[in-house]
């Protein structure tokens, strides 16, 4: 069996690019989205990582939650992105203020 | 022990620079090859943990689902994505700061971390012997008995997301020619048609 250590550090860096990412492409809002998949893949791997160590299949269970949500979450987001690309002609994000008061 | 680990290296390695590259990628289309590159390690590295159902679900779901959704969403957006890439080097130092300063907040919970002595006994569903029951079955009797009324929310949630979604995309486009079923059924022969006796050699 692999050590837990060696998951949660590639986790830890995965989790890492994602902030990283959300960062540096603060213009482009699919890369931001695809920051957010890439960030919530490093949480399953620490919850499986867990889940197989402890012996506790709870950890894989909630794994399928989050999964869940993420899944709820790129559909929705996706599509106001649509929608917004209709409206605006454009995705960048810094145009983003039709709800400004 | 020695293959174990060095498909674990392969994909830990293959995983970390496929994040890098879809964060770093110049064009969309490349960061979502590389985002289902980094799911397909993440399968691998689940599958060598012993967890065969949430790899395979993680490669059913984010690389059948999520990650072609977003494919289908970048080809179909006509986007100049070379002019959103213009700030990027403004913002690296800001991002590799931010990135450097939480992953030595990580390494610090990780240098002082250990198990709690009862976590044995805290356990709320120990995984049964694998001779006695596969990771499919024993994940499915707990799901469904112990987690059933999250499991129907998270269905709840996924018909949300369904609905939002197609709420948001449809569109009644008013420049096309439509069938209309009511006045198609209410039409009155009397009213649109007539019977014209026409006599030979004159016409009409």
């Amino acid at each position: 069996m692999i050590p837990v250590e060696h998951y949660l550090t590639v986790a830890a860096i995965l989790f890492v690019t994602g902030i990283f990412g959300i960062f540096v492409n603060r213009k482009n809002v699919i890369v931001i989205l695809m920051s957010i998949e890439l960030m919530l893949l490093a949480v399953n791997i620490n919850l499986v990582a867990f889940s197989a160590h402890h012996g506790d299949l709870t950890g894989q269970v909630f794994t399928l939650f989050v999964l869940t949500v993420a899944a709820a979450e790129a559909a929705i987001g996706l599509a106001i992105l649509v929608c917004f690309f209709r409206n605006r002609g454009t995705i960048a994000v810094e145009d983003v203020n039709v709800m400004k008061g | 022990m020695g293959i174990t680990l060095l498909a674990f290296y392969l994909f830990a390695i293959v995983a970390v620079c496929s994040g890098l590259f879809v964060v770093l990628a110049r064009n969309p289309v490349h960061s979502v090859l590389w985002l289902i590159l980094a799911f397909f390690s993440a399968v691998g590295m689940f599958i060598l943990i012993g967890a065969e159902f949430v790899a395979m679900i993680l490669a059913i779901v984010y690389v059948g689902a999520v990650a072609v959704l977003f494919l289908f969403v970048v080809m179909m957006l006509d986007v100049d994505f070379v002019e959103l890439k213009g700030g990027m080097a403004k913002y690296l130092p800001f991002g590799l700061a931010i990135g450097a300063v939480l992953l030595i907040e990580l390494g610090l919970v990780f240098g002082h971390w250990n198990v709690a002595d009862n976590a044995e006994a805290l356990r709320q569903s120990v995984t049964p012997d694998l001779a006695e029951k596969h990771n499919t079955i024993a994940l499915g009797s707990v799901i469904y008995t112990d987690y059933i009324y999250l499991f129907q929310a998270s269905g709840l949630i996924l018909l949300v997301a369904m609905i939002g979604a197609i709420v948001l995309t449809l569109r009644h486009r008013t420049d096309v020619k439509r069938q209309n079923i009511q006045t198609q059924m209410h039409r009155d022969p009397a009213k649109t048609m007539e019977i014209k006796n026409v006599k030979p050699g004159q016409g009409l």
